[in-house]
């Protein structure tokens, strides 16, 4: 009996995961709505240091558009030292609860490969956020083919976030490239909600080479298309002005 | 010293070896070995003295920290014969052996079994049995002759066995008591109004009629399971389906109890005395057999030193250090556990193999110091939230930054346009960054009600982003004028 009714729980995340895949190559655009695809792993590049945290941001967006929750994310101490710890408070305002994070802080590489193989195996989990800094050479095409199997087996989202890093070969389902964009600018010169300029380095059975500007919409869970030629912006266009012509300054604090 | 330093004494079993403590201008001797014992020297006398008389003398500072390090450790040994061992520092143990002499066929195959063991690393043992810890240790230190039993062996003991003062052993020398009896033998009231009170209580200690509680070593866990080995166990494997085995016997009398455990610990017990332990912690009370067992597999990864067999283990032991309410899980009508219950399991795992801090969840406070307003505590640990998290306003953009440096790091050549507005660029890691938008400040004042002191900088906040897009949090540590040239902090990267 439990042989049974553990072949329909993973029957039907089978299912739900093809699902997902299937929506999401339909169109390619289909991610902004309903995120990355689900039981796949996916690479996220932030090729220089300063975008880290957008590629941190846009990974944790994805997971919540797709509702892949809890998030699992790992880091190494290294990480730790070079980007700065995770806030909470930040997480928060991004969308992210604290009660569906669980952080881990490994001391080096191999003990975060080893790590992320077994909670990428972990069914409990929605997302794993796997995030290295610089070139991490244990991230090879024997590591993401072995992630990329316990993902489609457990149904979890895997996300290997690279900062600092240049792209080199996996077994990824996507590759992503990351990097902050200008936001749209609220009243007063203030930055607007966060922005990023995603390029689709490589999609395993269909076209790459799309790119995008985006805004994570916390409020909707999504993301929505930006004008691409956010920096010179003029306020009168802004529709976040229409939303919140409250005070005339904004001054905080 | 003997085992810690062997190359000191090989061969050389006649040396005389004594300890030394400074004490004042004198150095003294504190303990002696047996060869110095039968050339005449006893603790108390001077160093210089003592090497007047033999030369060949071997002195070394004592070093009681070394000692009750060593009972400790003897201590941890001695769990073998019951789960109740206690410390009588500088140099006893007492064991509880009720109930616990049945897997030696009684009371002195056990004692044989402490003296051959201790015999086997030169340690010089003397035990005796008695009532009462008191009676036992009393026995054990001023051993008197042989006695048909422990009441008439208790009344042939010298009155130093009452260790009173040395005055008050003097005066009942002179009053010519010299044994425990013949004090025993007087009116209490009279000892009593006579040496004091603590007289009549040493006395009343002896006779058995007033105990102190033996304070254990170490706790004695609620439940305990054990198994000995005729013949000593070596494999991994083994140790581990004996653990197995224990903690199915440990489960099924947690069940009766209602009650999972937390914290459990497996006791491998060397045949040459050393113990090895392998705690366990889980973050729900579990009385789950093959999770415990991938826990335990991973502690044993995990250990710095691979698992030292040696001979082997003639004893292993499972305690259940802490036990918590557990009623008897419903199967879920779909079969297979919840998601929940997956994560913890790998929440556990992990904290098992990498350490208790590793993984980490977070936990509000009340404070508006951003660095303060949260608390990372082991996953592992039951969260109870004390504060609320903000909630975000519906439309505005992330007021915090998802990254924070702690502590934030400083930024250079920083320009603003007006003293107290945002600065139009500044320098980070060596890069130049042009600030093309900028809101604030959002005005943060330290806690001046929790420090005396109440010179903290005020901060003020800006969120800027550069040409680029890159969102950072900064602060200028101190209001102008309130300080002479306030230096500018990076706190964190918004997404």
């Amino acid at each position: 009996m439990p042989d049974s009714t553990a072949l329909i729980a993973r029957l039907r995340r089978i299912a739900a995961g093809t699902a997902m895949l299937q929506a999401t190559s339909a169109s390619p655009d289909g991610w902004l709505k309903r995120g990355l695809a689900r039981g796949q792993l996916h690479e996220i590049y932030a090729v220089q240091a300063e975008d880290g945290a957008s590629g941190a941001g846009f990974g944790i967006a994805t997971a919540l558009a797709a509702r892949a929750l809890p998030l699992f994310w790992l880091r190494t101490e290294a990480a730790e030292q070079a980007q700065g710890r995770p806030h909470a408070g930040g997480l928060a305002e991004l969308g992210l609860g604290a009660d569906s994070l669980v952080l881990g802080i490994l001391p080096d590489e191999s003990a975060l490969l080893r790590a992320s193989a077994d909670a990428a195996r972990c069914a409990g989990l929605g997302t794993l956020l796997v995030e290295t800094v610089g070139p991490a050479r244990g991230l090879d095409l024997t590591a993401t083919r072995r992630l990329m199997l316990a993902a489609e087996g457990s149904g979890v989202t895997v996300l290997s976030l690279r900062v600092a890093a240049t792209p080199a070969p996996s077994a990824a389902a996507t590759r992503w490239s990351v990097r902050a964009a200008p936001s749209r600018a609220l009243e007063a010169d203030a930055p607007g909600v966060p922005a990023f300029d995603v390029e689709c380095l490589r999609r395993r059975g269909g076209p790459a080479g799309e790119s995008w500007r985006v805004e994570w919409d916390r409020d909707a869970q999504s993301f929505r298309g930006a004008p691409v030629s956010g920096a010179g912006l003029s306020v009168a266009a802004d529709r976040t002005v229409a939303h919140h012509p409250a005070a005339p300054v904004r001054r905080s604090g | 010293m003997r085992t810690t330093r062997p190359h000191l004494f090989a061969g050389r079993d006649e040396t005389p070896v004594a300890f030394t403590e400074t004490v004042g201008n004198a150095t003294r001797l504190t303990a002696v070995n047996l060869a110095a014992a039968r050339l005449g020297l006893e603790p108390g006398l001077t160093l210089a003295d003592a090497r007047a008389r033999v030369p060949e003398l071997e002195a070394f500072p004592a070093d009681p920290h070394a000692d009750l390090d060593w009972l400790e450790r003897l201590a941890e040994g001695c769990a073998r014969y019951s789960p109740t061992v206690a410390l009588v520092p500088p140099s006893a143990l007492v064991v509880d052996i009720a109930g616990c002499t049945h897997a030696f066929d009684g009371e002195r195959p056990l004692a044989a079994d402490v003296e051959g063991r201790m015999a086997r690393r030169g340690i010089l043992v003397r035990h005796a049995f008695g009532d009462t810890p008191e009676i036992a240790l009393a026995l054990a230190r001023y051993a008197g002759g042989p006695a048909p039993d422990e009441k008439s062996a208790v009344r042939r003991l010298p009155v130093a066995a009452l260790e009173l003062d040395p005055d008050d052993a003097v005066a009942l020398a002179r009053a010519g008591l010299k044994t425990v009896g013949d004090v025993m033998a007087r009116p209490l009231a009279g000892i009593a109004a006579r040496f004091g009170a603590d007289a009549a209580t040493a006395v009343r200690r002896l006779s058995g009629e007033v105990q102190t509680p033996v304070k254990p070593w170490v706790r004695q866990a609620p439940v305990i399971a054990e198994r000995r080995f005729a013949e000593p166990i070596a494999r991994t494997e083994h140790v581990l389906a004996v653990i197995a085995d224990l903690a199915g016997e440990a489960a099924a009398m947690l069940e009766t109890r209602h009650q999972g455990g937390r914290r459990w610990i497996a006791r491998l017990f060397r045949a040459d005395g050393h113990v090895q332990p392998l705690p366990i912690e889980t973050g729900q009370p579990t009385r789950d057999v093959p999770l415990l067992m991938r826990l335990f597999a991973e502690r044993i990864d995990a250990l710095a030193d691979p698992l030292d067999p040696g001979f082997g283990y003639d004893l292993v032991r499972l305690d259940v250090a802490l036990a918590e309410r557990l009623d008897a899980a419903q199967l879920q009508l779909e079969g297979g556990e919840g998601g929940t219950e997956q994560l913890a399991g790998l929440v556990d795992r992990l904290s098992t193999r990498l350490g208790r801090n590793r993984l980490r969840r977070f936990v509000p406070r009340d404070s508006h110091i951003p660095e303060q307003a949260e608390l990372m505590l082991p996953a592992t640990a039951p969260a109870a939230a004390a504060a609320a998290w903000p909630q975000p306003e519906e439309g505005e953009p992330p007021m915090r930054p998802i990254y924070l440096f702690d502590p934030p790091q400083p930024i250079e050549s920083v320009m603003a346009e007006v003293p107290d507005g945002p600065p139009h660029r500044f320098r980070w890691r060596r890069r130049l960054h042009e600030v093309a938008r900028a809101e604030g400040p959002e005005r943060i004042a330290g806690e001046w009600w929790r420090r005396h002191d109440a010179t903290i900088p005020t901060r003020d906040y800006y969120r800027v982003e550069d040409r680029r897009g890159r969102r950072f949090w900064i602060f200028r540590h101190g209001l102008h004028g309130e300080t002479e040239d306030p230096r500018w902090y990076l706190h964190g990267l918004f997404a």
